[in-house]
């Protein structure tokens, strides 16, 4: 996730790493992990310095170009916090934005694949 | 290839979504177009599915149920054939310069299992959960990548560079590419994506990274390129 502003939106925090905000805390499909009052800034935002930090969470901040790239949580050890899948959303080749829980109900084969 | 089997297998109640790992989206669109898909098929430039679903090299597969359950993590993934290493095997090496036959005699030595993974496809499309290769859920956390911190440090620098590298700063995004390298050296698409913009035909040594395809196959063997899949 980039990030210019530390302080996000819920939603957009939810929709780039999967992790709902909720009043017991940051969760992902059966995990929740509570969270400090200072996670939520005073206009309702998500402190993300805060959350990462409690899920474990790297914040790279490059200085020169003002921005800060959040990495993926590390409170399992494992890629997977759970085998729920967790929600993705990525653009199809016309730039229209696919969801893979629209599939639900169908057996799914995801393939990574690269032109190099 | 992909398209064919989902052709085949979609009456049978199998959807397949392929997820393009290139940063720059005209490099994958001729495949796209050449493949006439008529599966969801996807571009990711940040690398998202190496962070949620732990994908470090390319092609790799994972399989997710009815209720949106991962039944088998991201493993190599071939659809009963793969040409392109086919295609290696073809090639006549005493028609290459020296450089290129040694290239391409570590290249023929990596291994893979197209029909064997095909028959599981194709067992899970027909049994479902009473396949014996869907996993139960802890199986399926047992076997997905590991992610020590700085692995996951690694997917930031890699999702800033291509941050850099798609504003038009490419050469901010190489020292966070490196960085990611040297963190995670077992991500594939991590370096081969940075090297492949620097030399294309051969992702060879070049003055941006300490590293190239071919030296990094040799330390591993290439026989290691790809784990073996477990059924």
């Amino acid at each position: 996730m980039i990030l210019t502003d530390l302080h996000v939106a819920p939603a957009r925090f939810t929709d780039a790493t999967g992790w709902a905000i909720k009043p017991e805390g940051a969760c992902r499909a059966e995990l929740c992990v509570p969270l400090p009052a200072a996670s939520r800034t005073t206009d309702d935002r998500v402190d993300v310095r805060v959350v990462a930090d409690q899920l474990g969470m790297p914040l790279v901040h490059d200085e020169a170009h003002g921005f800060w790239a959040l990495g993926p949580e590390t409170r399992t050890g494992r890629a997977l916090t759970s085998a729920q899948a967790p929600p993705l959303e990525l653009p199809d080749f016309d730039e229209n934005p696919f969801q893979l829980s629209s599939l639900l109900g169908q057996k799914v084969l995801l393939v990574a694949w690269a032109s190099w | 290839m992909w398209q064919e089997l989902r052709t085949r297998l979609h009456p049978h109640g199998l959807e397949i979504v392929t997820v393009a790992l290139d940063v720059d989206i005209d490099a994958a669109r001729p495949f796209v177009d050449a493949a006439t898909t008529t599966h969801p098929s996807l571009i990711d430039r940040g690398h998202r599915v190496d962070e949620l679903l732990g994908v470090v090299n390319v092609p790799n597969g994972v399989w997710i149920d009815e209720h949106g359950m991962i039944v088998r993590p991201a493993e190599p993934a071939f659809p009963g054939a793969n040409p392109v290493l086919d295609s290696l095997r073809e090639i006549d090496l005493t028609t290459l310069p020296p450089d290129a036959a040694e290239m391409l005699a570590e290249a023929r030595k990596i291994r893979a299992d197209p029909e064997g993974y095909l028959a599981m496809i194709e067992d899970w499309v027909e049994h479902g959960s009473a396949s014996p290769y869907a996993l139960a859920p802890e199986e399926v956390l047992r076997r997905a990548q590991p992610r020590p911190p700085e692995e996951a440090l690694a997917a930031a620098h890699f999702e800033a560079g291509e941050a850099l590298h798609r504003s038009g700063d490419h050469a901010a995004a190489i020292p966070h590419w490196r960085e990611a390298h040297r963190l995670f050296p077992s991500n594939w698409t991590y370096r081969r994506q940075a090297w492949e913009l620097e030399d294309p035909t051969r992702q060879g040594h070049t003055d941006a990274y300490d590293s190239s395809w071919f030296e990094d196959v040799k330390k591993i063997g290439a026989e290691n390129y790809y784990p073996p899949v477990r059924p």
